[in-house]
């Protein structure tokens, strides 16, 4: 098994973090992980994306030219990123800020989810990363949801751990567009 | 009638001939850091820090340890000299085109930083080694063979006074400017020096002597006509003194 | 896998290799994209008794460096391109003077101010000298993220064992690349005689640590001192890494970012059915050249891909002795895909 995602936003979206989640849940399943971030010369507010590859592998590239998977946060991504797409790959992508009609390949599986609305729901607009990592994992069960949720640890420092409980609710949230029936 | 020896050769110093010129003040510099060096026992732990220019062969007369640094870098290196081994006493002895020109932001930030070392700084007005060119301290009127009309503000702006800006920084815990010209001056110079190494040992923070020097040779005038020079023409702009001084209890 | 391995960013990888190798003094100025490794080492330094500097510029870092590590103690600067075009008085200096030090680059993109995206431009500068006279840097080309741990450790080990700077040229890639890390500290860190160190001539002659050789002949002995040295690193240090190569037609040729890159090209050939292999030279001098060179009597054919115009491209060809060399160069920007240098590939395959 070998499977590449790149997931794309804007800065402060949280993407790098979602990023790294994947990369640490890889890890802890045992599996070979790369996380290659791209990145602006600006601290907040550029674009960001980074690609992460979980492998049973070796890998050899961390960059990909035609990933399995993207996860799109915002519009600038789609109309970059949406024509890398392997064909049957799958994408996710932000329907709060990206209108579905944005969206034209037909060859690929497509999880329009409305991240940005869902996570406000919950009470807090910054959920939508986890919200849509949540559905990603689901999607293509590339980790299983506790690995996930395990990385929480290591991405959120010891400071910020009370947020940890609501994060976990936003990852099953996402779960949930996938698969209704997911606890 | 007894004979009792009053002078010899400071330890630190190795028996060699200086190749300075007849009147450089090098020579004289050179004995009295070592001398201070002797007073306080200090030769089996000093790393000394050579520059480029005339004092280069620094390793050749000092009988220490001794780095070459790049030009206008000593404060630099021996900063990094100081911090690998704080047990030493490690000096760096430069020009002014060295410390002055290229060499400014590493003195400087050395000073800013309170590193604890000592430099001394040779001031003559002009580069020695490669043939008296214009100097960052060069007075205003000197004629050097890159200011064959003579310094001219506009041109070249200002000679720079190190001692008056070293001493405006936190860091620094003693600087003071001497020179050679008359045996008052000469006992203040070798105070001066004596009290850098010394600050050094207590480790008091960045320390700085610098020493208007002759140099006969690019200026052309003969020995004593040099020492003249000193003591009318830089004098005046480079004024005699200690300009800071920090008490014990004025370290953090 | 195990589970001691931890995700790390390589240039967090670079630091913990320091200090497992004994480092205790970093001297250096912030330039995007190495910040990770002086922000690593001012946290952690101080903890194992050592001391980070932030100096004034990276002319003042370099020098710094050659004086601490001038009392015989390990020590290392990094920087990223324009920082160590700054540094190359200083390394001239450290070379000529034969100071035992680690210099990093996490190379960027030039010339001038270039960008901050990964680029193999400074291939030529770390190998062929950089400053000003006849010497050579050490120079490791690690590919991952445990490869810059465990040759960061090596680095420190090679300077002194020749008494010359290390350099270990990465770049934005696999600075900023996060991996699965084994930290592994060695055992004991091997002690070579340190008869030049600047101790205090207390009880032994004096010890200069100079460049400047102006009597009759000693210049030139020195300068075939060197020469002598950088020799015996040709016959020991040579490192290479070999993936397929035995029963190639074609062997892709790349060091650092841009082999890691071309591995996957090579496996997409293969899956392809062609008998493509893959070459990566650890150490860019001592170059692998007798390696390549009994390759080429083999018959063999080289790509080399690159994140340039043509740099290693160079040695490669030496070492090919007419042998048909093709070249793939990718100029900072955007990094070349696997996808993209398969492509390529396919165009140069030769046809049975």
């Amino acid at each position: 098994m070998k499977n590449s995602v790149i997931m794309a936003g804007f800065g402060g979206q949280g993407i790098l973090l979602i990023g790294n989640m994947l990369a640490y849940a890889g890890l802890e399943e045992g599996k070979h992980v790369t996380y290659m971030p791209a990145y602006g010369v600006e601290m907040r507010g550029g674009t960001a994306n980074c690609t992460v590859v979980v492998s049973d592998e070796p890998i050899g590239s961390p960059i990909v030219g035609k990933p399995d998977a993207a996860i799109v946060m915002n519009l600038p991504s789609l109309k970059k990123f949406e024509s890398w797409i392997k064909p049957e790959g799958t994408l996710l992508f932000n329907t709060s800020l990206v209108s579905p009609e944005k969206q034209t390949r037909k060859d690929i599986t497509v999880y329009p989810i409305p991240a940005n609305d869902l996570a406000t729901e919950m009470g807090n607009a910054r959920l939508a990363n986890m919200i849509l990592i949540g559905a990603y994992v689901e999607a293509t069960g590339v980790v299983s949801q506790e690995s996930l949720i395990n990385s929480l640890s290591k991405v959120i420092s010891e400071r910020n751990a009370r947020f940890i409980p609501q994060n976990i609710e936003a990852i099953k949230l996402g779960a949930r567009q996938i698969n209704p029936s997911n606890a | 009638m007894s004979e009792k020896k009053i002078f010899s050769r400071p330890k630190t110093l190795k028996d060699a001939p200086f190749h300075f010129c007849p009147g450089c003040h090098h020579g004289i510099a050179h004995r009295m850091v070592a001398e201070a060096i002797d007073k306080y026992s200090l030769r089996e732990k000093t790393i000394g820090v050579a520059s480029v220019g005339c004092s280069v062969f620094l390793y050749d007369y000092f009988d220490v340890d001794v780095i070459e640094a790049p030009h206008g870098r000593a404060a630099a290196v021996a900063t990094g000299v100081k911090r690998a081994r704080k047990d030493k006493i490690v000096f760096s002895y430069q020009g002014d085109g060295d410390l002055a020109s290229i060499g400014i932001a590493e003195t400087v930030h050395t000073a800013n930083r309170g590193e604890n070392i000592t430099i001394i700084f040779i001031n003559n007005t002009v580069y020695g080694m490669t043939g008296g060119q214009l100097a960052p301290t060069t007075l205003l009127g000197q004629k050097t063979t890159t200011s064959p009309y003579g310094r001219d503000f506009m041109q070249d702006g200002y000679p720079i006074r190190m001692t008056e800006i070293l001493a405006t920084l936190e860091g620094t815990a003693f600087a003071a400017r001497v020179a050679f010209t008359t045996p008052k001056n000469i006992n203040m110079a070798k105070k001066a020096i004596e009290k850098a190494f010394q600050f050094q040992k207590e480790e008091m923070g960045f320390t700085f002597v610098e020493i208007l020097s002759a140099c006969p040779t690019n200026w052309g005038l003969n020995s004593i006509d040099s020492m003249k020079r000193v003591e009318e023409e830089m004098i005046p702009y480079f004024p005699l003194g200690i300009f800071k001084e920090r008490k014990a209890a004025d370290v953090l | 896998m195990t589970e001691t391995r931890d995700l790390v960013k390589g240039n967090e990888a670079v630091a913990m290799g320091a200090i497992d190798a004994g480092c205790l003094y970093y001297f250096g100025y912030p330039i995007t994209p190495q910040s990770d490794i002086p922000e690593y080492l001012s946290y952690h330094l101080p903890k194992v008794g050592g001391e980070f500097v932030q100096a004034e510029s990276e002319v003042a870092a370099i020098n710094m460096l050659m004086g601490a590590a001038s009392t015989g103690i390990r020590a290392m600067t990094s920087s990223s391109s324009p920082g160590i075009s700054l540094m190359q008085e200083g390394i001239s200096y450290i070379a000529g003077s034969e100071i035992p030090t680690v210099i990093v680059n996490m190379s960027r993109s030039g010339p001038g101010l270039g960008g901050i995206a990964p680029s193999q431009g400074d291939y030529f500068q770390a190998v062929k000298g950089g400053g000003h006279g006849d010497y050579h840097l050490l120079v490791l080309a690690p590919n991952s993220v445990q490869e810059l741990y465990d040759l960061t450790i090596l680095a420190f080990e090679l300077a002194e064992k020749y008494r010359n700077p290390v350099m270990i040229l990465g770049d934005a890639m696999i600075g900023q690349m996060k991996e699965p890390l084994l930290r592994e500290p060695p055992g004991e860190i091997h002690e070579y005689p340190k008869e030049w160190a600047l101790t205090g001539a207390k009880g032994r002659p004096q010890r200069v640590l100079k460049s400047l050789y102006l009597k009759d002949g000693e210049l030139t002995a020195h300068n075939w001192k060197l020469h002598q040295k950088y020799e015996t690193m040709k016959e020991s240090e040579i490192r290479f890494e070999e993936l397929m190569t035995e029963d190639a037609d074609l062997i892709l040729v790349a060091f650092g970012s841009a082999a890691r890159i071309s591995r996957t090209s090579v496996m997409m050939a293969r899956e392809a059915g062609m008998r493509v292999g893959l070459f990566r030279p650890i150490t860019l001098f001592p170059f692998p050249e007798p390696q390549l060179t009994a390759m080429a009597k083999a018959g063999k054919r080289f790509f080399v891909v690159e994140l340039n115009t043509g740099q290693m491209l160079e040695d490669v060809k030496i070492s090919a002795q007419g042998n048909q060399v093709d070249f793939f160069g990718k100029p900072p920007g955007a990094l070349p895909t696997p996808e993209e240098i398969f492509e390529e590939i396919k165009k140069i395959y030769p046809e049975s």
